[in-house]
């Protein structure tokens, strides 16, 4: 697979503001673009337009989506001009006097204008998309990229960061991107069961997500922030929740971030009688939380549960009376979801709870 | 209206048959390209079992039966239009006979896979392919020779003379078909894919 | 001369009215095409509201963010039959119809090739059909799971592999559509055996009318395009019963090659649908513009060349599957290949009306509203020939909005189009034009508003088949419009069906020729009778009725 990604100067490079780290208790404001809403920390997620492009290579693709949009778009006024203008000059009067009118039946030279110019035009777009084509696909990696190694699942996301020793599901994290000095991320997209496909519309196109194949793709983003996405290959019955977010820090915060993901599982004592239920039930035939026994790869990895925003991949709010629900029933909040209803009884439920509750 | 010189006394189209013929013919060559398409495009990735090189036996003498007789429906084709259906007949037979052979020595390669070598349709890759394209070969030549059966019998019991040619001549090609189609099975199976 | 004989005797009257039985009788054994077209249309319009009740299920979930109208499971099923039902139960059967009904008439013929074969096509397409939706009562299987597909139409590998698929409504999928792919496969041999063979005396090729020329390149089409998808289909069915192992990935098998033998089908397919849309539109815009179709060779041949070239195309809908740039650059170039001669059919049809006289009868605005719709989606067709692009635009709601207004805007205009075109010569009667406006404004109002804003969702990042979504992302206006447009667009069928049926028993009596056309079909009664002509015709040139109006200025010299 070719290496997709290509240094050096962005079409529409964004300047940086850097309002720090999204996930810190203090409520900055990123100017909302496009239609967005605030999630439980304050914070505020925004819409996925395609036209509100926060790096590469979403930017490129907007330059040249616009530019084969003009060019539609006359297109689309001259002919559609030329029918209405066609319908009222000639429609039939009522004064009509019956009899036919001319009867023509071709023209060489205007079937030869008609033909020659969208064929100019063809040529024009057809060369337009392929050289886009080669820019985004089939440039080499720097050497300093970010790998990540993204693993669809009937229904969630699992990123991996071979080099940095950490795995977390659902939220991707990665440093920005300055467009003078690229920091590109690099992803590897697997599947372990169907096809899925990896969208996040403001900071790339889609790439699809499918087993026995590595399929590669890259962001460059420019613009710290959280950018929403979601599975756009249908997979089953809970595609539509399956969800992700992109989380762009700075380059400090970053690290910061990766220190905090490669600490084992907080050791917290009050949880510990709920830690014993997690373990001794089957929970951890599906979850791990390192540095405890659990080390289950089917389901997501929950050794920091708490630092993300949602559970289920999106399907909610990561806050305990969901994390309540989940654990009673999936079902309740994803219907069909494969990790079924634990069967605990109600001590047992607020035990493990907190337990994973304490999972920061 | 004054004389047209487009419209003369002879108006003479293609006949039905060989339209429909053509068509069927047509559009069971995309079918079977398509199983040679997955063949090729599966060579080689196989993750375990048996490989077309330790397994298979180039079937030549299948290959010579099957062929001969698309020679001996055509010999057959040739006594039927000059009305002599007892030579017809004869033909008919062998061109049975030898599409009887071909599929006899077909399962005898199968059972010698299956039973000997332990290949099967859901051994591998390789399986997968092997027995789906000469399958379904073999399924077509099967309907050919019920077809051809069905004539034969049909003109034992003096059913089938000149009168019929046009309509036996379609199912002659069919045959061909069938036999053109080996061709590129043996090709792709036993040549390119080993 | 003056062959062709307009004074055909009415049909003999019957001594008494056949009873009930004997009638259905009739129609069960038929080999008629006449009748066995418009059994095919009837049934393609059954399954067409059948499906819309689905498409209108779709658009209430969809109509508010995290609604619980139907849960996902539903709504994975209603998609899936819903794109199924639409695509091989609704149009290629009513197209195909058309054909049936049609070709003979239009070539002065007496029947198709094989009236025989042509009956067996049509039941086993109705068979086929039945199986795949006996699947709701029956999908179940031996392990408990499962009721009709739920796979989406393309059912892409693995989901439809035994562990990802259980129960039997997978293989209700595949077997219904193989069997009534087989007999649409029949038909479509027939058509071409029937231009081949039995064109009447003076019909040559460049005679014929423009929609026989379109549906046998449909046909045509067909035959390459139709086995692909039915080996792919027999391939998973080996997957799912034999334990073959041709997509499944965990024995290294590809999901890839699943999508590539699929669309390898599936877009000539959708050209196989709009062809003989496209012929409808060709035969009726010239009769209501008062002019012949304009460059008759040209059309010919771009139709041909569409045929041709859109074999060619197939991975322009696997562009996010990760090929290499040269691959993605080479469907690049040959879908905007593809896109020229389809363009310059526009340009045809326009200049056809140019310098006509335009009657706005109801086939006529149904053909205008093609004309400005087909214009919409071939542009959105471009859009998402280039590939980056492509890349935001594909798996979204913008392609659900491009394909729609191909197949609902393009394609299924133009069958109603057809449909108060030829209804008068199929049964003898007008179709109330009032209530004709009426269907069509509604139609117009309600499919445009269920479309466009689609077209917007989607560049805003809403993935297709999904059951619904989160507030906030933007979306909630647009998906509120598109089901206003539903409902608009249900009032509209529901018009037609009650002008349908209605003018069957009122409408006013018909003629030979009620709208002044051209083509042989209208030279004789309305019903023909069985057995078409009184006389086989002989003609002259691609006008054949044109040349008999106007002894005096026959069409002959000017082709």
């Amino acid at each position: 697979m070719q290496s997709p990604f290509r240094r050096g100067s962005y079409a529409g490079a964004i300047a940086l503001p850097s309002p720090g780290l999204p996930n810190s208790r203090s409520a900055r404001r990123l100017p909302p673009l496009t239609p967005c809403r605030e999630n439980v920390n304050g914070d505020v997620v925004h819409g996925a337009s395609i036209f509100a492009p926060a790096g590469a290579p979403a930017d490129a693709i907007q330059t040249l989506s616009l530019f084969v949009l003009a060019i539609t778009g006359i297109i689309f006024v001259i002919v559609g001009g030329l029918m209405v203008y066609c319908l009222v000059r000639y429609r039939r009067r009522s004064d009509d006097d019956g009899r036919e009118p001319p009867q023509v039946y071709g023209s060489n030279p205007v079937e030869l204008a008609w033909t020659v110019v969208p064929i100019i035009i063809v040529f024009v777009l057809t060369t337009t998309a392929i050289r886009s084509t080669y820019e985004i696909q089939a440039a080499p990696p720097p050497p300093d990229s970010l790998q990540v190694r993204v693993v669809g699942h009937q229904w969630w996301w699992e990123f991996q960061y071979p080099a940095l020793g950490v795995i977390t599901a659902n939220e991707l994290h990665i440093p920005v991107s300055d467009p003078a000095h690229p920091t590109p991320t690099y992803l590897t997209l697997e599947s372990a069961d169907v096809a899925h496909s990896f969208w996040v519309p403001r900071l790339a196109g889609k790439t699809d997500v499918i087993p026995n194949r590595r399929n590669i793709m890259w962001l460059a983003p420019a613009q710290s922030g959280t950018y929403v996405g979601q599975c756009a290959e249908f997979c089953g019955t809970q595609h539509a929740k399956m969800l992700l977010r992109v989380v762009v820090h700075p380059a400090d915060d970053f690290a910061r971030w990766v220190q905090a993901q490669r600490q084992p599982a907080a050791r917290n004592p009050g949880a510990e009688a709920g830690r014993q239920v997690f373990e001794a039930t089957a929970c951890v035939s599906c979850h791990a939380v390192r540095g405890t026994g659990a080390s289950g790869t089917f389901g997501p990895d929950l050794t920091h549960l708490m630092s993300r925003e949602t559970i289920g991949a999106g399907a909610a709010q990561n806050d305990l009376a969901n994390l309540r629900d989940w654990v009673e029933d999936p079902n309740r909040l994803k219907p069909g979801v494969l990790m079924p209803a634990m069967q605990l009884t109600q001590p047992q439920l607020d035990q493990v709870v907190s337990y994973l509750a304490s999972l920061r | 209206m004054s004389e047209d010189s487009d419209t003369s006394d002879t108006w003479t189209l293609p006949a039905r048959g060989r339209a429909g013929m053509v068509g069927l013919i047509f559009t069971e060559t995309s079918f079977f390209a398509i199983f040679v398409v997955a063949y090729l495009y599966y060579v080689g990735k196989s993750t375990s079992g048996p490989t077309p090189a330790a397994v298979l036996h180039t079937p030549i003498l299948a290959s010579i039966v099957l062929l001969s007789s698309s020679w001996t429906i055509v010999l057959a084709m040739r006594a039927l239009r000059a009305d002599a259906t007892g030579r017809f007949a004869r033909w008919w037979l062998v061109t049975f006979l030898l599409g009887g052979t071909f599929l006899v020595l077909t399962a005898r390669e199968w059972a010698r896979l299956i039973g000997h070598d332990g290949l099967t349709i859901a051994t591998n890759l390789f399986g997968t392919t092997f027995y789906t394209l000469v399958g379904l070969h073999a399924l077509h030549v099967t309907v050919g020779l019920t077809l051809i059966a069905l004539v034969f019998v049909l003109t034992l019991r003096g059913y089938v003379d000149v009168r019929h040619a046009e309509r036996t001549e379609m199912l002659s090609w069919y045959w061909h078909f069938v036999d053109g189609v080996w061709v590129i099975v043996f090709l792709t199976v036993y040549v390119v894919g080993r | 001369m003056g062959v062709l004989d307009r004074t055909v005797p009415a049909a003999e009257p019957v001594a008494e009215a056949p009873s009930l039985v004997t009638r259905l009788h009739g129609w069960v054994v038929t080999v008629d095409h006449k009748r066995l077209g418009i059994m095919y249309i009837v049934s393609g319009i059954l399954f067409l509201l059948v499906a819309g009740s689905m498409a209108t299920t779709i658009r209430l979930q969809l109509v508010v963010p995290n609604n619980h109208l139907v849960p996902p499971q539903v709504f994975n099923r209603l998609m899936t039959m819903h794109g199924t039902t639409m695509i091989f139960l609704v149009a290629i059967p009513i197209l195909f119809g058309f054909g049936n009904y049609l070709i003979p008439l239009m070539l002065g013929a007496r029947d198709l090739a094989f009236p025989r074969l042509n009956a067996f096509g049509f039941w086993l397409f109705l068979f086929g059909a039945l199986l795949l939706y006996f699947s709701y009562l029956a999908g179940d299987g031996l392990s408990g799971a499962g009721s009709a597909p739920d796979v989406g139409w393309f059912a892409y590998a693995p989901l439809t592999e035994r562990p990802f698929s259980r129960g039997s409504s997978t293989d209700y999928w595949i077997l219904g559509i193989a069997l009534a792919g087989i007999g649409t496969t029949a038909t479509a041999v027939n058509l071409l055996a029937t231009a081949a063979s039995m064109r009447c005396r003076g019909m040559t090729l460049g005679r014929m009318p423009l929609f026989v020329w379109l549906m046998l390149t449909s046909s045509a089409q067909l035959l390459i395009a139709l086995p692909p998808l039915t080996a792919a289909q027999v391939m998973l069915l080996l997957d799912r019963f034999l334990g073959a192992h041709f997509f499944d990935t965990q024995a290294g098998g590809s999901a890839v090659l699943w999508q590539h033998f699929f669309w390898l089908f599936g877009h000539p397919e959708v050209y196989v649908l709009v062809l003989p849309a496209f012929g409808i539109a060709s035969e009726i815009i010239p009769v209501f513009s008062r002019k012949p179709i304009f460059g008759y060779p040209v059309m010919v041949a771009a139709s041909v060349g569409i045929g041709l070239i859109s074999i060619s195309v197939w991975a322009h809908h696997m562009f996010a599957v990760g090929m290499s740039p040269a691959a993605n650059s080479f469907f690049i170039a040959s879908s905007f290949m593809v896109a020229v001669p389809t363009g310059i059919k526009i340009f045809n049809w326009l200049a056809t009306m140019w310098g006509g006289k335009i009657r706005f009868t109801t086939p006529m605005l149904f053909c205008i509203a093609f004309l400005f719709q087909f214009l919409c989606a071939g542009l959105t067709g471009v859009m998402l020939a280039v590939a980056p692009f492509n890349w935001q635009l594909t798996d979204s709601y913008f392609v659900v909005a491009h394909f729609h207004y191909v197949i609902v805007g393009a394609i299924v205009f133009n069958i109603f189009a057809g449909i108060y075109y030829w209804f008068p010569k199929m049964t003898g009667r007008m179709m109330s034009e009032r209530l004709g406006r009426w269907h069509f404004w509604l139609m117009v109002i309600g499919f445009n508003l269920t479309f466009g804003p689609q077209h917007i969702a989607g560049m805003l990042g809403m993935p297709r088949r999904i059951y619904t979504y989160e507030a906030g992302r933007g979306w909630e206006i647009w998906n509120q419009l598109s089901t206003l447009g539903a409902l608009f667009q249900a009032a509209a069928i529901l018009v037609f069906a009650w002008n349908a049926i209605v003018s069957l028993r009122r409408g006013a009596v018909a003629g030979n020729d009620p709208w002044d056309a051209w083509t042989l079909e209208w030279s004789t009664t309305s019903p023909p009778p069985e057995y078409n002509f009184a006389t086989l015709p002989e003609v002259r040139s691609r006008r054949p009725l044109w040349d008999l109006k106007h002894p005096d200025d026959p069409d002959g010299p000017y082709e």
